[in-house]
Parts: structure tokens; C-alpha cells; sequence
């Protein structure tokens, strides 16, 4: 029988020929990433009681959630977290000006093609955008992995989804995942590996398939990826020395269920308060005052988000009524754009930028007042996910976000791109 | 891990996330009885006192979607929840629960018929959760989950495996 991508990577990391969906195996992880949870495997860590980590080398812990520390308390948890990996030879290791871990594990080519990666957070799925098996898992499994190297997982049966058509001016990848998630609802994909293809798949960047790969978390999925190409091997080249293995999934593969979604006629998509997959088109929406407008977060911080957005705001300025908080997903992202001229750009249409991390996304920083509205382009609008449970979160593209800052309600993009 | 348990439900609807049960801001501590001080504070002031008066939680659907914080679990067994029955649950929320010994039980026919205040006895020998309607079979635990969770939940485990391993040589 045939493998599906998440089958082969399982089957390899746990040592067998084959596995299937359902059975639990031992699988021993390329890499396990810790954001700013870190301090918590460290506590668990000493309460096992054993000096020793496996693996340093497998090991990448990055300063993400709270950067820099805004407390007392945040400050010792990062310290903490400096002198751990000082002590046992962690080599990778991101500090509070990095960015999100997510992205910063993927620039510094820690994230190979049919890897199996663990992190302390759920948008782990994001590193399937190359190829990689990637799953969240809490902090005490970090530490089961620091001192065991393996952890029990149960194979995930597979669903394949279907981009076909072309997206057109206005509409990009996050639309396509806001109108699978309402299709489909959150819990649609829940402990399930889903596997993009088809025609527009294979002719999206890197960049655009992280956000495919990101916002299937939002799915529940339990990985998403994509089976790499040209694509992925321009990305990786200069990020990594290591052999790369183009693995694919076997033609004779098996899939729970198989979905198909059109771009051709796709408009722009928003996600309404409170739950992701609450989704509306944009044009239902028009006319929703916003009160804040935060480009940020591991789905839509990047450097191709960053210059759609300022492609959009040149030559105009931020609604009086909106303050636009923006947040490079990475250093190298924030170097870059500021080469560009993206920075400046920004910062005259009114906008402002902060130091590289998770922030407004992760409640540090961009706390929003009783009734206030904010268009996120992140991956989640919980009640009170920005710190205020009388506050209301619409996520949407750079794009939306943009053509909305300036109108101070949500906008329909289109307008502003010819 | 208790074979059987009985208590008083305390129920909830579908798509519980992580953020309703513990607030990003209460990460900064992992202790379970702090945590509890919080837990489902988003959705009420009044929930963290009323889910103590409570002994088993029982939702809807993809309860503990959303993020992988495993204090959406801690802080129930902080709150004195000595077990969770749900339609069905995220995955990163299900692992978290027995790495923290909290038994988790995916039962969409209970889940159904229970009302708040009911009492729920769940037999884990026996594979059974028994409601004021009726019982239900439950599938049994995965050994190698059941393991965990009956030296209450994955710390203790770790504790135990390096010790007596070490002990042995």
C-alpha cells in the first residue's frame, strides 16, 4: 500500500517500512523547537531530575511571545532560558531580537523537506510549507524529547486538498485558507494531515504556501504540507548544507477524503469575532468601523506581506480613527523591507513598526478598549485574544488590511489594485 | 489512574478554545492551583469559583482548540476536575490533558444526554461512562497513554523511567 506524505515521514522517524493510520509509534523528531515556553520544559526539566539532554544539536529554542520582556518576571524567565542553553550547549538559539520562531526556523534553514518537527506552539503546522511533518505539542513533551528523543504519535489519516485555478488581483492565499475554514469549520481537519496540491499549489512562493500551512491549524489539522519542488529548493538554497530529500507522496497513496477549491471566482475573505472559522466575504462586511489594524503573526508578517500592504498605502495616509500597528515576522524580514523602502512606506502612511516577534497576536502589546475592533491579518480572534473580552478581532489578508486602514472600515481591496 | 470515578458535571458547548480556558497574560505561571484562580475567566468573573464546586467537565466538539498552552489542562486540575468528557477534542488539548493526569474521555452519546449538575461515573476498567440516561461504551486508552496517566501524567512517568534506570545500573 501506499504512503501519504505524513505517513512516510512517520514511518521513517520511527523507524519502520510502513505505518498505518491509527496505529501509535515511537517517532524520534529531526528537530523540536521552544519559543518563549522554553523557561516552562526547563522547570519540568529539573523537576525529572536528570542532567543530560540527548541531543543538543536537535534542539531550537527562540524568544518569540514577549520580546523584550515587559516585567520582572518575564526578564528571569528569559534569563533562565540564556543560561539553560549556555549550560548544555544548545547551539540554536534565537534571543528577543530574532523574531517569530516559526519563520525564524525557516530562514535559518532548520526546516527540511520530510522532517519531522516539534515546537511549543500550535502553528507548528507552518513548516510543512516545505515539505516538513510540523505539530505542536505542550511544554512538558519538549522536555520528554529533550531527555528520551522520541515521543508517542498516533498516524494521522489524510486528507488532500485541491488549489486549483488562479487567484486573481486582490486575492491571495490567506482568502483561499478564511474560505476553506469556513467551508470546512474548525474542527474539519481535526487530527487529520492535510496535504496541498493541484495547479495553483505548485506555482505558489514559499511565502504564500507558510500562510496555507499556518492557517491549517486553524483546521485542526494535525500537520499540512506541501510536497517540495523548485519552490522549496530555490528557498532552501543558501539556507542549508544538508542533503535535501524530495519526498513525495506514493501515487497509490490513501486519503480519508480528498476537497477541491476553485481560486478562479474566490473574493476577498474575513474571518469575524469570535471564532476563526466564522468567515464572511468581504463585501458582506463593508462598512465595519476599525479601530485598529495589526499586520503581524506567523501567517501574514512577511516580507511579501509587508510590500502588498505598502504597494496599497503609498500615496495614501491611515484613517485618523486607525492606529496601524506593524510587526515583522523576522529581523532579516525587517532588514530587508527597510531596503526596500517597505519601512518607510509604511511609517508615512502613519503606520507604526515594532521590534520582530509574535507581538499584538500573542497579547504583548496593541491592547484593544471596551467595544474596539481590530483587523488582524493573524490566525486567530478568540474572545479577549488581544487582552479585552469587550473587544472584537476580524482577520483578513495584508491587502484587506491595508485598503481598510486607510478607509477606517473594512474595505475591499480590489478597489485599490488595478 | 482512578478505575472509577463519579461526580458532578459541569458542561460546556462546542469549540471551547484555549484562550477561553486560560488567558495569554496567566501563562507566566505553571502552577496548577495559581492557574485555576483564572480558568474560564474570559467567559465570566464568577467561573473560576463555580468550576470548583464541579468535579467532571463535559463539552461539545473540538474542545481545547487553539493553542498548544498546556495550562488549558493544568488549570482544570488545579480547579479540582478530575476528568473531561467531550464530543471530541483538539489534539494538542488531548495530549496535554494526560501529560498533565487529567483522564479524557471522547464520548459524543454522553456528551448529548448530560445536563449540568448530572452525575457522571466513568469505569475505566470496564470501559464505561454511566450517566442518569443510561451507559455508554468507551474505547480504551492506547497502552502506552494509560501508562502516563496512571503515574499522573508525564513528569512523574519521566521520574520514574530515568530513576529506576538509574537504580538498575
Amino acid at each position: 500500500m501506499g504512503l501519504t506524505l505524513a505517513e512516510k515521514v512517520l514511518a521513517r522517524t520511527s523507524g519502520r517500512a510502513q505505518v498505518t493510520p491509527g496505529e501509535i509509534v515511537d517517532a524520534f523528531p529531526d528537530v523540536v523547537m521552544s519559543n518563549t515556553a522554553t523557561w516552562r520544559s526547563i522547570k519540568q526539566f529539573h523537576s525529572v531530575g536528570v542532567n543530560e539532554l540527548r541531543d543538543p544539536d536537535r534542539i531550537v529554542v527562540v524568544l518569540d511571545h514577549i520580546s523584550p520582556a515587559k516585567s520582572e518576571v518575564d526578564a528571569n524567565n528569559h534569563a533562565t532560558i540564556r543560561e539553560f542553553v549556555k549550560r548544555h550547549g544548545i547551539k540554536n538559539f534565537y534571543d528577543v531580537n530574532a523574531g517569530i520562531a516559526h519563520v525564524v526556523m525557516m530562514e535559518k534553514g532548520h526546516v527540511l523537506p520530510g522532517q519531522l518537527i516539534l515546537g511549543t506552539d500550535s502553528h507548528s503546522t507552518i513548516y510543512g510549507a516545505l515539505g516538513a511533518f510540523g505539530t505542536g505539542v505542550g511544554f512538558t513533551e519538549v522536555t520528554s524529547v529533550w531527555l528520551t528523543g522520541k515521543l508517542w504519535m498516533k498516524v494521522p489519516e489524510s486528507i488532500k486538498i485541491v488549489l486549483k485555478g488562479r487567484l486573481s488581483a486582490g486575492v491571495f492565499s490567506k482568502d483561499l485558507m478564511l474560505k476553506l475554514i469556513g467551508d470546512l469549520t474548525a474542527n474539519g481537519c481535526t487530527y487529520k494531515s492535510v496535504e496541498f496540491c493541484g495547479d495553483l499549489t505548485s506555482r505558489l512562493s514559499v511565502s504564500e504556501r507558510m500562510t496555507l500551512s499556518n492557517l491549517a491549524m486553524e483546521l485542526g489539522a494535525k500537520c499540512a504540507m506541501v510536497a517540495p519542488d523548485e519552490a522549496t529548493m530555490k528557498f532552501l538554497q543558501g539556507r542549508t548544507s544538508k542533503p535535501v530529500e524530495m519526498i513525495r507522496p506514493d501515487p497509490d497513496a490513501r486519503y480519508a477524503k480528498e476537497v477541491t477549491i476553485d481560486a478562479d471566482t474566490l473574493e476577498p475573505m474575513v474571518s469575524c469575532p469570535h471564532q476563526v472559522d466564522n468567515v464572511k466575504s468581504v463585501s458582506e462586511l463593508k462598512g465595519v468601523k476599525i479601530h485598529q489594524a495589526f499586520l503581524g503573526s506567523c501567517a501574514n508578517a512577511k516580507l511579501d506581506d509587508l510590500a502588498i500592504a505598502a504597494g496599497i498605502l503609498k500615496g495614501h495616509s491611515i484613517h485618523p480613527n486607525v492606529r496601524m500597528i506593524v510587526t515583522p515576522a523576522s529581523r532579516d524580514i525587517y532588514v530587508q523591507a527597510a531596503k526596500e523602502g517597505i519601512v518607510a512606506t509604511l511609517v508615512e502612511s502613519g503606520a507604526m513598526i515594532t521590534n520582530p516577534g509574535c507581538g499584538t497576536c500573542a497579547e504583548d502589546g496593541g491592547t484593544l478598549g471596551d467595544g474596539e475592533v481590530c483587523l488582524s491579518t493573524g490566525n486567530r480572534n478568540f474572545l479577549g485574544r488581544m487582552g479585552n473580552r469587550n473587544s472584537f478581532i476580524y482577520l483578513s489578508s495584508p491587502a484587506t488590511l491595508a485598503a481598510s486602514a486607510i478607509r477606517g472600515e473594512i474595505a475591499d481591496p480590489r478597489e485599490f489594485v488595478k | 489512574m482512578i478505575s472509577t470515578l463519579s461526580g458532578k458535571v459541569i458542561k460546556f458547548g462546542d469549540n471551547i478554545n484555549t484562550d477561553l480556558i486560560i488567558q495569554g497574560k496567566y501563562l507566566r505561571s505553571i502552577d496548577p492551583a495559581e492557574l485555576a484562580q483564572h480558568a474560564f475567566e474570559m467567559m465570566g468573573k464568577e467561573y473560576p469559583q463555580k468550576l470548583k464546586q464541579f468535579d467532571i467537565l463535559v463539552a461539545g466538539e473540538n474542545f481545547g482548540c487553539g493553542s498548544a498552552r498546556e495550562q488549558a489542562a493544568t488549570c482544570l486540575v488545579g480547579a479540582g476536575i478530575k476528568a473531561v468528557v467531550a464530543a471530541s477534542f483538539a489534539r494538542v488539548f488531548f495530549r496535554n490533558a494526560i501529560n498533565s493526569g487529567l483522564p479524557i474521555v471522547e464520548c459524543p452519546a454522553a456528551v448529548a444526554e448530560l445536563e449540568e449538575g448530572d452525575v457522571l461515573t466513568l469505569d475505566f476498567d470496564q470501559g464505561r461512562v454511566v450517566t442518569p440516561k443510561g451507559g455508554h461504551r468507551i474505547p480504551p486508552l492506547p497502552p502506552s497513554v494509560r501508562e502516563i496517566l496512571e503515574v499522573g501524567g508525564l513528569v512523574p512517568y519521566l521520574r520514574r523511567q530515568f530513576h529506576s534506570q538509574t537504580s538498575k545500573q
